[in-house]
């Protein structure tokens, strides 16, 4: 037994309102930037619906992810080393932009510096990529809130295999339809294929954390990674040329911070915290013939961190005391494998996903509710979870390869606690049924009920410190803080764009800091072309553009200095 | 061919050009490559990357881009073949004039055009696929320029000998010679002078491509991933390399050799730059 831990998250998709504030800050924080503007490292889909990139889970055609061969051995799908070596001049299953989408913004200056006339101006869309103008056909989000389903749901894999297997239909009629919404950001796998298919072998996963990074320093761009890793959460920046990923935030986490995703949640479904897992035991665990069975064998790599002989095993193993302490206050842990409530995302991939969900009951309240039945009613949930067969099906193939009766088994606690939740709070006695309908005793539904609705900012993140003695190491792992200025954040090498060592992020933030102390001009100055911004004048004498400039005498002829004309934009 | 095979560049006058192009240039040339990748190993490994622009288009590049690749390999086979194995190991084991000379123009000519034909693909695709062409800078565009030039006029040198056939020149008495020569840093300046100018233009060519070589997005080929083939699939970095998978212990096990012992542990930590690299 090698015990190792692993930072893991969860949501709790009943929660989510499907506002994108996650992948706002997160797009803010780690993907604003020239290549990666089709990128979003955390994306929230609505499902039924396509995903970003589109249809990334027919892996009929991505060929993302692990299967097993004819003798039972795991091997990635995309094929084995050699034939990876062979396809490399040209990687023969790659998404492209049009899959993702592509990226634009709009001509906002336009609507400034437009001249006086007739008509109002217009910002015109244009694509980030080319430049010119463009036409919008495509978003990370384009299907939100089923928007078009009427048209394109049939093209979600999930609905085209559960249409295959069953012979009801999933239908986008408004009253039969259901909907929720699934955020995804890197799974930080176990078993991760991604790694896998890295030719570099520029992938890595942190003993520590078990978090998943991309060496920007050895990535080489060989694309492998994207076509390997069956969530599409590998992806190319296009103008380093090197393959980047959600990093879990790994420099907030460090420090004890939940990542930017979580922190800024608005419905607080993410929990963030520990598992102790067996590392030896991965690939055998990822190889179980049935896929059906992946969920168990993955449950069975998680160790119990309350069990004496583990907490030993990873003393051993180094992991230090606090840490172990957090394992066993691990929410995640909780979630997965205490109340069993939070499953793996595509656990056929044979990755072993740790990013882990608990199925939205709302599909199925909804339906009840709209059919004018009482929604928290224990037997009204229980018959309707069994009734609803299709949206069941639909989150089993999401998180269970296709077992509805785990799903159910899920969907039911959730709606047991719902319903003994609602009995206590109208003051009722405890109704102990119904937990035990559900296998489970009052007290520990209690707890569920606690960590799943008041979710304390501290009970949903136990995020153990890295140790100080580590910091050193930690900050930039195989990057040099030894940097003497070197090419600058938007500066193009002769090699290429942001060629030569990337900027240390603390150094990087050194120089913003000092540049903005020292310089004596307000921020994004140059962008003002000669004019002034009133938020950042602090009322003393009048700075060179605060007032237009007097038109020189005889420079007559045009409409002359109206309220359109730029002073110090044109002579 | 009796004076040929005897001395093939004795007839031939050594000007001062000569020494220089092809006794002191390949030096050169060699230098600045093997510098300048050190160099760029050293200074620019965030910059060392294919650059590929398969997100943008990937139509044509499916097609191209292999055809160029898997055919520059043959070339640099038949390169191989050509330049490094002596006519005389040849004719030793029973491979005659004709034969050597008919599967060199075959299997080189096919190699070479199928390069050259997806170069031509890629450079077109390079400028009508607007995101690519973007993407393209001025170190491309002048990388672009020796490639295609090196490979035309390679090509040209055996296109040349097809249609000269019999009385078309033998490289292997001239240029093979030089470029042995060269290793053993007694270079046969005589026999190089004496091949004709399409082989000496195709040199200079070529050795105009290894010059700029470190300095565009070319590096890619020294950093083919054969490694893949043996290294494990799953990756774990440490912190503690010392410690070959498992966790950093504590800091006093890993800070330093002598710092093994209780009470002997390092202030602070190890500089990452004297481990890493």
């Amino acid at each position: 037994m090698r015990v190792m831990a692993q930072m893991g998250m969860v949501m709790n998709l009943d929660k989510c309102i499907g506002c994108h504030t996650c992948s706002v800050t997160c797009k803010q924080a780690w993907t604003n930037r020239a290549g990666t503007e089709y990128v979003w490292f955390n994306n929230v889909e609505t499902r039924p619906g396509q995903g970003y990139p589109r249809r990334y889970e027919d892996q009929e055609r991505w060929h993302g992810g692990w299967v097993l061969n004819k003798r039972g051995k795991l091997v990635l799908k995309a094929g084995g080393r050699v034939k990876k070596l062979l396809g490399i001049f040209a990687s023969p299953v790659q998404p492209e932009l049009k899959d993702y989408y592509e990226p634009w913004t709009y001509d906002y200056k336009t609507l400034v510096d437009a001249p006086l006339g007739d008509d109002f101006p217009v910002a015109r869309p244009k694509s980030l990529i080319t430049g010119e103008d463009t036409k919008i056909t495509w978003s990370a989000n384009w299907d939100d809130d089923l928007g078009g389903s009427a048209e394109n749901g049939h093209l979600d894999p999930i609905v085209e295999k559960v249409r295959r297997e069953s012979e009801d239909k999933i239908k986008f009629a408004y009253e039969q339809t259901f909907m929720f919404y699934l955020p995804r950001i890197c799974e930080h796998c176990l078993n991760p294929s991604c790694m896998a298919s890295c030719p570099s072998g520029a992938i890595y996963k942190r003993v520590e954390d078990g978090i998943v990074l991309v060496d920007q320093d050895k990535c080489r761009g060989w694309r492998q990674c994207v076509t390997g890793c069956p969530y599409k959460k590998i992806y190319f920046n296009h103008k380093t040329g090197k393959a980047e990923k959600c990093t879990f935030c790994y420099p907030r986490v460090e420090v004890g911070l939940p990542t930017v995703c979580s922190e800024t949640c608005v419905g607080r479904l993410r929990y963030l915290g520990l598992f102790l897992y067996d590392a030896d035991a991965v690939t055998a665990a990822a190889a179980v013939t049935d896929p059906q069975e992946l969920y168990d064998a993955q449950m069975d790599v998680l160790l119990d961190p309350n069990d004496p002989a583990v907490q030993a095993e990873a003393r051993a193993q180094g992991i230090p005391a606090d840490w172990i302490d957090a394992a066993r206050r691990s929410p995640v842990y909780a979630l997965a494998k205490v109340y069993k409530v939070a499953l793996p995302l595509h656990p056929e991939y044979r990755t072993m996903p740790m990013v882990w969900y608990v199925p939205p009951l709302s599909p199925v309240v909804d339906l009840l509710r709209d059919q004018g039945h009482d929604g928290e009613d224990a037997g009204n949930l229980f018959g309707a979870i069994d009734a609803l067969r299709i949206p069941v099906e639909y989150l089993a193939e999401l998180f269970t390869a296709g077992d509805a009766d785990r799903v159910t088994a899920v969907l039911k606690k959730l709606a047991a606690m719902r319903s003994f939740m609602r009995g206590i709070s109208l003051g009722n006695d405890p109704d102990d049924s119904i937990p035990e309908a559900v296998g489970m005793d009052s007290q520990t539904m209690y707890e569920m009920y606690r960590l799943m609705a008041i979710a304390k900012y501290e009970e949903r993140y136990v995020i153990p410190k890295a140790h100080v003695e580590q910091a050193h190491d930690l900050e930039e792992m195989g990057c040099s803080l030894d940097f003497e200025g070197g090419p600058g954040m938007q500066d193009s090498s002769p090699f290429g764009e942001a060629s030569g060592r990337p900027v240390p992020v603390a150094v990087e933030t050194f120089n913003a800091l000092r540049d903005r102390q020292t310089s004596g001009a307000a921020p994004g100055e140059t962008t003002l072309r000669g004019r002034v911004n009133l938020l950042n004048w602090d009322g003393t004498g009048a700075p060179a553009g605060l007032f237009p400039e007097k038109a020189p005498p005889g420079a007559g002829g045009g409409p002359g200095p109206g309220p359109g004309s730029q002073p110090g934009d044109r002579p | 061919m009796l004076a040929l095979e005897a001395e093939p560049g004795s007839a031939v006058e050594i000007s001062a050009l000569d020494i220089v192009l092809w006794g002191v240039l390949p030096y050169v040339m060699v230098v600045v490559l093997v510098g300048g990748l050190i160099w760029r190993y050293k200074y620019d490994q965030f910059g060392w990357t294919t650059r590929s622009s398969q997100l943008y288009e990937s139509r044509l590049l499916r097609i191209a881009s292999p055809l160029f690749h898997f055919g520059l390999l043959a070339v640099i086979a038949g390169h191989f073949f050509g330049l490094v194995i002596p006519m005389a190991w040849t004719q030793a084991v029973g491979m005659s004039q004709e034969f050597y000379h008919f599967n060199a123009l075959l299997v080189g000519g096919i190699a070479g055009v199928g390069t050259l034909g997806g170069i031509i693909l890629l450079i077109y695709r390079r400028r009508t696929t607007g995101p690519v062409f973007m993407a393209t800078t001025k170190n491309d565009k002048t990388m672009y320029v020796v490639l295609t030039g090196a490979i035309v006029f390679g090509l040209w040198t055996t296109l040349a000998s097809v249609f000269e056939g019999e009385h078309g020149h033998n490289y292997r008495e001239t240029v093979a010679p030089w470029f042995r020569s060269l290793f053993i840093f007694q270079p046969d300046i005589a026999a190089m002078a004496a091949a004709p100018f399409s082989f000496h233009l195709h040199t200079l060519v070529g050795m105009a491509l290894f010059v700029i070589w470190p300095f565009t997005r070319l590096v890619h080929a020294f950093t083919a991933p054969f490694h893949y083939l043996f290294r494990p699939y799953i990756v774990y970095r440490s912190r503690d390399r010392d410690r070959d998978g498992s966790r950093a212990g504590a800091a006093a096990t890993r800070s330093s050799g002598t710092a093994a012992r209780r009470g002997w542990s390092a202030v602070g930590t190890r500089d990452r730059d004297t481990r890493n690299r």
